[in-house]
């Protein structure tokens, strides 16, 4: 393949966001989140297993900061409602914590480390579905790499990231994997 | 994890582990308004009973249910068994309706091993006999793991506590007492339980213990009241009257009065130690009424838990990816 039909070739292994990056897109979501919910107003997050959960309790944590506000913060496992269970061994379940009071009437922001395909958010919102009746749903992400696949956008984004289909975007978080980064990589290897 | 669950020696430690940890998951969805899951939509789990059975049953059922899979019930008596069918052709009657998994309790032992050969989707052993019966084992192992091995959770909205995922029940000591020779129970929990960490003792009169109980992972005493007061664990067995051809013990009050678990029994134990069993109870037999309804007893929640540990396993040999059938063809031919 030329270089010329890849406009993203030779960036194997690149640091896409640094932790100081990813700190400064956490902020700056916090605060569009605040905006956005007129003060944080009956708002709950939601973070999806994995990475999504320790995401999604920095943005309290940063909100506590700004505001004052103690916003409740929780994780959504999806794994039970994904499309494409049928095509790989059965999986382990993450841990799905709904802050006490349910969501029922709130504003719940899903949080994710990731946006691609879309599938996620799609289970993630079914999974939802069987929990409460929300007042409105909206989808926060450190990363938006495109290529979705089904009719779904993020209101908040890290950072839009255009990739080829056959990268691989790591996203490494502190209380996971013990440091903050986010690469990119051709073939899945991680850095 | 194998495509069939017929014996508790079929789970790996890691196995085991990953179905309690999927199973303490799934506990938290009995606190939900909407007590089910979409992930087994469209598959077909058979239950096919042999043998008289409530709660085993009824778990299954609840359990596919849950999950969204079409359940379909076969028992026995109503059915072409009653006309002289035999197993196989049942078997094969049921995979010309493509049934995804079978859970089948049978009263021979090694009927769901040789089912497994005859059908495509997976086999659930329910009980077979006097051989096993490992869901049961799965879920006694649950309920031990959230009544004594702490969790970081605290008590859920039920007043549950949470068991610790990860965790096996190494150290605790577990003693099984009563008829084991006609349990399929203590079989099945004696193999789980000692590849989860537990030391295991059989506490039996010695015609109630099977010949081979020598090579079984666990201890054997015929004197219950030593084993008490270092007991994490009591797991009373039903006296199965129903299975007895012998005499095998003088009388039911003389087996009570050695074997059977009353008040003064159970204020030997330590302070901590929980009373099981698998149900049905022959109260004031093998377990006093007393014993049974006080705070130590986990019989109840045996029950509750028991369609937890179900859906774990059905999701875990189900929900994924189906095996390839090449295996099966190769066993039916």
């Amino acid at each position: 393949m030329c270089a010329a039909s890849n406009p993203v070739a030779g960036r194997d292994g690149l640091a896409v966001l640094d932790a100081e990056e990813i700190r400064r897109a956490l902020t700056r979501i916090a605060h569009e989140i605040l905006e956005r919910t007129h003060g944080g107003d009956e708002v709950i997050l939601l973070g999806i297993p994995t990475r999504g959960v320790p995401l999604a309790r920095r943005l309290a944590a940063r909100i506590g900061e700004f505001e004052g506000l103690k916003v409740p913060c929780g994780s959504l496992d999806v794994t039970m409602h994904r499309d494409d269970l049928r095509l790989h061994p059965a999986r382990a379940l993450g841990r799905t914590d709904l802050p006490p009071g349910g969501v029922d009437g709130k504003t719940v922001i899903l949080v994710d480390d990731v946006l691609y395909s879309g599938r996620t958010v799609r289970a993630a919102l079914d999974a939802l579905n069987d929990l409460g009746r929300p007042r409105a749903v909206q989808l926060a992400v450190l990363v938006d790499r495109g290529h979705r696949e089904l009719p779904i956008r993020a209101d908040y984004v890290g950072k839009n990231l255009p990739t080829s289909q056959r990268e691989v975007v790591h996203v490494l978080l502190d209380e996971v994997d013990a440091q903050d980064s986010v690469t990119i990589s051709d073939d899945g290897r991680q850095p | 994890m194998k495509r069939h669950l017929i014996s508790a020696a079929d789970l790996s430690r890691a196995d085991a582990l990953l179905i309690l940890d999927t199973a303490e998951e799934l506990a938290g969805l009995a606190d939900r308004p909407i007590k089910k899951l979409p992930t087994l939509r469209g598959r077909t789990v058979v239950n096919l009973f042999y043998e008289d059975s409530t709660r085993t049953r009824i778990s299954f059922e609840a359990a596919a249910k849950r999950l969204s899979a079409d359940v379909i019930n076969f028992s026995a008596k109503g059915s072409s068994v009653a006309k002289g069918e035999s197993l196989k052709d049942t078997a094969l009657t049921l995979e010309a309706m493509g049934a995804d998994a079978v859970v089948i309790r049978h009263g021979a032992s090694g009927a769901a091993h040789r089912l497994a050969g005859w059908v495509r989707g997976s086999v659930l052993n329910a009980g077979d006999g006097t051989h096993e019966h490992p869901t049961q084992a799965l879920l006694d192992a649950f309920t031990i793991r959230r009544r004594l091995v702490g969790g970081s959770g605290g008590p859920s909205p039920r007043g549950n506590t949470v068991g610790a995922r990860g965790a096996g029940l190494d150290g605790l000591r577990v003693t099984i007492v009563g008829d084991v020779l006609h349990s399929r129970v203590a079989r099945s929990n004696v193999l789980l339980l000692s590849t989860l960490g537990a030391e295991v003792t059989l506490a039996a009169p010695p015609t109630l213990l099977p010949h081979a109980v020598g090579s079984w992972p666990c201890t054997v005493s015929y004197d219950l009241d030593s084993e008490l007061p270092k007991s994490d664990v009591v797991m009373m067995l039903r006296v199965q009257q129903e299975r007895m051809t012998d005499a095998y013990f003088p009388s039911v009050r003389e087996y009570s009065r050695r074997y059977g678990l009353d008040a003064a029994r159970m204020a030997r134990l330590p302070e901590h130690a929980i009373v099981m069993h698998p149900g049905p109870m022959n109260r004031g037999v093998e377990i006093a009424a007393e014993v049974a309804d006080s705070v130590r007893s986990t019989i109840v929640e045996q029950v509750a838990n028991g369609v937890t540990t179900r859906m774990a396993v059905l999701y875990l040999l189900l929900g994924g990816t189906e095996f390839p059938a090449t295996e099966f063809r190769a066993v039916a031919r």
